[in-house]
């Protein structure tokens, strides 16, 4: 059986006395999507730091293939195949798509102190990218990116990742600021890159979003793990309920059912 | 209509309109004979000096900084060049060396606290504008014993930096032209300027694609601070003496330049022919008025209604900028 494609080991992290990840181990296959859910605070912010090369865990591995990596920076994890889309993707709003898609890697013709920026290759390429993602209402790269729909800039994100051969694309809450159909369109292009074999990390708290594209799901509760299955394993309701602490909320009707029955129907009063 | 269209989400583009406005203005109101004023060398030469510094400042503001020391940074760079090469009879490349090795160092100090601390970088080229100005004063006063400086350059250095063509144009116009077509090109045809654009647009994004935006910054910094050592000196050899105190009124004609060129305040958007042009705008506004018959106290009065209508134009023209979509062609 093949090493799945990034596997966290017994993760910790601390900033200074606060505990905020606690013993996370984690597998992700290539050409699958793992669901991150967890409620505000979890923690999942902080883990996709970890793998995004911006903070170092405090212990714990991160293996890549079977190998252990280390990122010093987010450079590091991106040369490593490792791309990150965060929520409001596609940033610099005010350059052109086809800049902005080759910010850091600006493909350049000429030579010597003359190397000129290949703008007409650039905007090609970018607009070719992402309409190979289904995006086809963008056909002139000098555009700005602010023109762009949220969920054109998400797509945008995504095609950038793809096009420069990222073999882990994380997702950080790519739907929470969309409206439903910009947010399957989104989710239709998630599945695009899984079924090119890029292996998917998709953090939400949208259970619905989560079951649409999942194939493999982790649930965090206040920086450790809580729950670990594949798709089927779990009904949609169990699974709201494990994220928004189900037990408090079904013990609290359980409360007030109880105090309705020695009352007689009436609820309690206020600031009794 | 599509020609004009381009023209105007191009950020240069209320620059050059305020310049044809000013222009009209003077000529409709003034009685400006446009001749008279386009063969005389005073507002050239004014925008030359604020234009050299106005270059560097204006792409430290498309990456999201500013930098006010280049108020006195100027002076430093003219009393160096006096100072070492005037009073201490030292070979005027020595001076000139001296002013544009002051710059660099300068530069340093502001690019290494913007990076290594949290302090906004307005409060840090305040203070090395107030502690520069201090310095200059005290090295003039403890060296030479006097706020003021002579120096006598050869004639190799007049030519190339300090002598009047055909009598009346300073030869720091071609200098600026020069820098304006070098800056242009490095900012909007090579991957530095992308980078440049980037950190102004997100800073940790830009960190993230890999730019170096550390040294990218400090890199700003030396050259703004290099360059307005560069007038200076310039300046001392043009008119073969130093004071310490001027270069404080570049700091605001600068920085109406740039952001009549169109540059954001924010960052991120901008271009180095808008700053080139917002230059040559001022320059026209606050000297051509000389070659009116409106009273001159007006000119601040129409400098700051320029600005606005300039800034309200930018604004105006980059909404058109990102709403712009080209019609969907019909399929082939």
């Amino acid at each position: 059986m093949t090493a799945p494609l990034l596997k966290l080991t017994n993760i910790n992290k601390s900033f200074g006395p606060i505990e905020v990840l606690l013993d996370i181990s984690l597998e992700v296959k290539a050409g699958e999507v793992l669901c991150l859910l967890g409620d505000n605070g979890a923690g999942k912010s902080t883990l996709i730091k970890i793998l995004s090369g911006v903070h170092k865990a405090t212990s714990g591995t991160v293996e890549m293939s079977g190998k252990v990596v280390v990122f010093n920076s987010p450079r590091d994890a991106s040369d490593h195949g490792i791309a990150t889309v965060h929520q409001f993707g596609g940033t610099f709003p005010l350059m052109s798509i086809g800049r902005s898609f080759f910010v850091g890697e600006e493909p350049t013709k000429g030579w010597g102190p003359l190397k000129r920026l290949d703008r007409k290759r650039a905007n090609e390429i970018a607009v070719k990218a992402v309409r190979d993602l289904g995006i086809t209402r963008i056909d002139d790269g000098d555009r700005l990116v602010g023109g762009l729909s949220g969920g054109e800039r998400q797509a945008l994100a995504i095609a950038r990742a793809v096009h420069f051969g990222a073999t882990v694309l994380i997702l950080d809450e790519p739907t929470a600021a969309l409206g439903v159909k910009e947010a399957a369109h989104v989710l239709r292009i998630v599945l695009q890159a899984r079924q090119r074999g890029i292996a998917v990390i998709f953090i939400t708290h949208n259970v619905i979003h989560a079951l649409t594209v999942g194939d493999h799901f982790a649930v965090l509760i206040k920086g450790a793990k809580a729950a670990d299955f594949r798709k089927g394993e779990k009904t949609r309701e169990e699974i709201t309920d494990l994220m928004a602490g189900g037990e408090h909320m079904a013990e609290l009707e359980a409360e007030i059912a109880s105090y309705m029955a020695t009352h007689e129907g009436h609820p309690p009063p206020v600031g009794g | 209509m599509d020609m004009i269209s381009a023209f105007v989400r191009r950020p240069a583009a209320a620059s050059v309109l305020s310049l044809i406005g000013v222009l009209a203005f003077y000529v409709i109101f003034g009685g400006v004979d446009l001749g008279r004023l386009a063969a005389a060398a005073s507002w050239l030469n004014f925008a030359a000096n604020l234009g050299i510094v106005a270059l560097p400042v204006g792409l430290l503001m498309i990456a999201g900084e500013i930098d006010i020391s280049i108020g006195a940074m100027i002076p430093a760079g003219s009393m160096t060049t006096a100072i070492l090469s005037g009073y201490y009879g030292l070979p005027i490349w020595m001076g000139m060396a001296g002013a544009l090795a002051l710059g660099v160092v300068v530069g340093l100090v502001n690019g290494l606290l913007a990076v290594r601390t949290n302090v906004p970088t307005l409060i840090i080229t305040l203070g090395t504008l107030v502690g520069m100005q201090g310095v200059v004063l005290s090295a003039s006063v403890l060296l030479t014993g006097n706020a003021s400086v002579e120096v006598m350059a050869p004639d190799w250095a007049k030519f190339a930096f300090g002598h009047l063509i055909a009598g009346s144009h300073q030869v720091i116009i071609v200098w600026w032209l020069l820098l304006t077509a070098l800056f242009a090109f490095v900012v909007h045809q090579t991957r530095y300027g992308n980078w440049i654009f980037a950190m102004g647009g997100d800073k940790n994004s830009a960190r993230n694609a890999g730019i170096p935006t550390r040294r990218l910054t400090i890199v700003l910094f030396v050259l703004s601070a290099t360059c307005a050592a560069f007038v200076g000196m310039c300046q001392a050899i043009q008119f073969n003496s130093a004071q310490v105190s001027g270069g404080m009124s570049y700091i605001f004609n600068v920085i109406v330049s740039v952001v009549v060129g169109g540059v954001l305040l924010k960052g991120g958007f901008g271009s180095v022919f808008g700053i080139f042009f917002g230059s040559l705008t001022f320059a026209v506004v606050s000297q051509g008025i000389y070659f009116t018959s409106i009273d001159r106290n007006w000119s601040n009065l129409i400098i700051g209604v320029m600005l606005l209508i300039a800034v309200a134009m930018n604004e105006t023209f980059r909404r058109m900028a990102i709403a712009y979509a080209p019609k969907k062609r019909t399929a082939v």
